[in-house]
């Protein structure tokens, strides 16, 4: 399970003026699904294409179990790549699109036709077999575009938004459907995403990338736990930030409010910074609770209804920004929460996390 | 009635008048063609004495082959010149000013292009014959097959060909059973369109022929014969050209038609 079938160590690429990757070392593991995840532009899709053999970089290798595939051109490459416009060829039928990877291969035509099937069955697509791509859906071509990379059986799979072209509902089955065909084909998937909760759900570990460098790679419970800077915290999930002044594992708001976090390891020196604490992770109160880390006192200037939860808005004054508290929408009525009201948050230093700004 | 529908009478006899205008002498010269008389502007009975004569008349037979010969060979170098150009400008993605370069052949005029190529195979000591008309022809039938090929790639999603490299296929197979399939319908609509080009085309093959028969084209056949007035063996060929010309244009917008649509 551990053992590293990537290796990129130090890729450097630039367009022009821009860095697209910025000195990027990352290992992915055997069997493991890994998304590269950040925002337009941070590089991750050049990375990608850089694995699969179509960027060159301008130093830095590619190491695939040992060997060195920097030099190696796309078409040598035991790794496959899923297009995000899918890229099904439009003369073909799905049959067709899905064989020719393995007519390159130079491959009988029984073991073709074999293989063929197999992948067929494996995606559910066998009434699609003679239909061209033209005559599919979405969700359809996105399966054939699946089934023709993973017909080769790559050591590598890379995806590049493999879900970006699919409406919400299709999007949440076919995050589950790839993860179930990583595992049953048991190979590396590579995904690249911008969406955070497509990360969240189907990735072993995420790789975070902004302007090209590696944020924080971690497992998904750890890049929401314990994010490493104020950019990781923002971008996944939603998060609430005080600023003010940090020492030790303390903060001090502008209003003297001191709160109480959770970590040591910020850098030494660092003063200006915030404390970020997640939303579900606040109670409120009507009175002012005791034993607790961290409690003030707010007003509720918003209360949305999202079905599964109620988000409360506050404004603790009209210096900082709102507090956003999730709970459960019974407990918002059992409370009996009106606007305009004041009430106490609290939480506890264990949920809270200091970051340098 | 409401006064929009007046003008789009008007607008409707305008448009008629103007078919009228193109069409009725070329109809007048088939029908013609079928003129038993030897005198082209009388009409004296039907017959098909005329295209029976077209084809005992050894100067035009050798002049219909030279053409086929300069329209085939043409258009089938011009066809892969222009194809490949096509894909190279736009995987190049040039400026504004290569493009209109590109289309410059099909603009200038003919007599121009005509006078160019001439002084340019006198220059280099050329020797003159159907192997330059079929190089002159080579020359602005590029642009129109790059033309219309281009048009084509418009559509064309370039990660198909990086699909293929993808899956393991070297760039010639890519370009042989992915390019060229997707692109096919583009590449014989500009090919049919090239080989009418160079089928009726006269002032380029005029200048760049050498002497006698053994390169004079069609065109330059009928024009030398015109000159002891229009027979309606004349009618009778130009009826065929226009025929054949017609028949192609029509095949290659159906076919480019075909698959955008």
């Amino acid at each position: 399970m551990s053992n590293i079938v990537i290796s990129l160590s130090n890729l450097n690429k630039s367009f022009g003026k821009t860095q697209a990757i910025d000195n990027v070392s990352l290992d992915f593991k055997e069997n493991e699904f890994f998304a590269m995840l950040g925002p337009s532009g941070c590089g991750k899709t050049t990375l990608l294409r850089t694995i699969a053999g179509f960027e060159t970089p301008d130093d830095g290798a590619v190491v695939l179990q040992g060997e060195n595939i920097t030099a190696l051109r796309a078409n040598r490459r035991p790794i496959n790549l899923m297009f995000q416009s899918y890229a099904l060829f439009p003369h073909m039928t799905v049959a067709k699109n899905i064989a020719y990877g393995l007519e390159m291969e130079d491959l009988s035509k029984p073991e073709i036709d074999e293989r063929v099937a197999d992948i067929l069955k494996l995606t559910q697509l066998q009434k699609l077999a003679q239909r061209r791509p033209d005559q599919l859906s979405g969700g359809q071509r996105q399966r054939v575009a699946l089934a023709r990379a993973l017909v080769k059986k790559p050591k590598v799979l890379l995806l590049d938004e493999p879900l970006g072209a699919l409406d919400k509902k299709l999007r949440g089955q076919m995050q589950l459907e790839l993860k179930r065909m990583q595992v049953e084909a048991g190979i590396t998937f590579v995904i690249v995403t911008h969406d955070q909760e497509e990360a969240l759900v189907m990735a072993d570990r995420i790789a975070l990338m902004k302007d090209g460098k590696v944020a924080q790679l971690g497992s998904p419970h750890e890049l929401y736990e314990r994010p490493n800077s104020r950019f990781v915290a923002d971008f996944i999930g939603t998060m609430n930030f005080f600023d003010g002044y940090i020492s030790g594992k303390k903060i001090t708001l502008h209003n003297g409010l001191q709160l109480t976090g959770c970590n040591q390891d910020l850098a030494e020196g660092v003063d200006k910074g915030s404390m970020a604490v997640r939303p579900e992770r606040i109670s409120l109160h009507s009175q002012q609770p005791d034993n607790v880390d961290n409690c003030l006192q707010g007003t509720i200037v918003d209360m949305a209804y999202h079905g599964q939860d109620m988000n409360v808005h506050l404004e603790m004054d009209k210096k900082s920004a709102r507090i956003l508290v999730k709970i459960s929408p019974g407990e918002a009525e059992a409370q009996g929460l009106k606007l305009g009201e004041k009430v106490w948050c609290a939480w506890s230093a264990q949920n809270a996390r200091l970051l340098a700004s | 009635m409401p006064s929009f529908s007046l003008s789009a009478l008007y607008m409707n006899i305008h448009l008629k008048l103007v078919y009228v205008f193109l069409y009725v002498p070329i109809i007048v010269l088939m029908v013609l063609s079928f003129n038993k008389a030897g005198l082209p502007t009388v009409w004296s009975g039907f017959s098909l004495e005329w295209y029976g004569k077209l084809f005992e008349n050894d100067a035009i037979l050798n002049a219909a082959g030279n053409t086929l010969i300069v329209a085939i060979i043409s258009t089938v170098l011009a066809s892969i010149l222009g194809t490949l150009l096509a894909l190279g400008v736009q995987k190049a993605k040039t400026n504004s000013a290569l493009d209109a370069l590109l289309f410059a052949p099909m603009i200038i005029p003919d007599i121009v292009l005509a006078i160019a190529l001439l002084s340019f195979f006198t220059l280099l000591e050329f020797t003159l014959g159907l192997h330059s008309i079929i190089l002159s022809h080579v020359v602005f039938n590029i642009a129109f097959v790059c033309a219309v090929v281009r048009t084509r790639l418009k559509n064309f999603d370039y990660s198909v060909v990086e699909a293929s490299e993808d899956l393991g296929a070297s760039s010639f197979t890519t370009f042989r059973r992915i390019t060229l399939p997707i692109i096919f319908p583009g590449v014989l609509a500009g090919s049919l369109l090239a080989f009418t080009l160079s089928i009726d085309e006269f002032i380029i093959a005029f200048f760049t022929a050498g002497a006698g028969a053994s390169s004079t084209t069609l065109p330059m056949q009928i024009y030398s014969m015109i000159r002891f007035g229009v027979t309606p063996e004349i009618n009778a060929m130009a009826t065929i050209v226009m025929m054949v010309s017609f028949t192609l244009v029509f095949l290659s917008q159906r076919i480019n038609k075909g698959i955008t649509g």
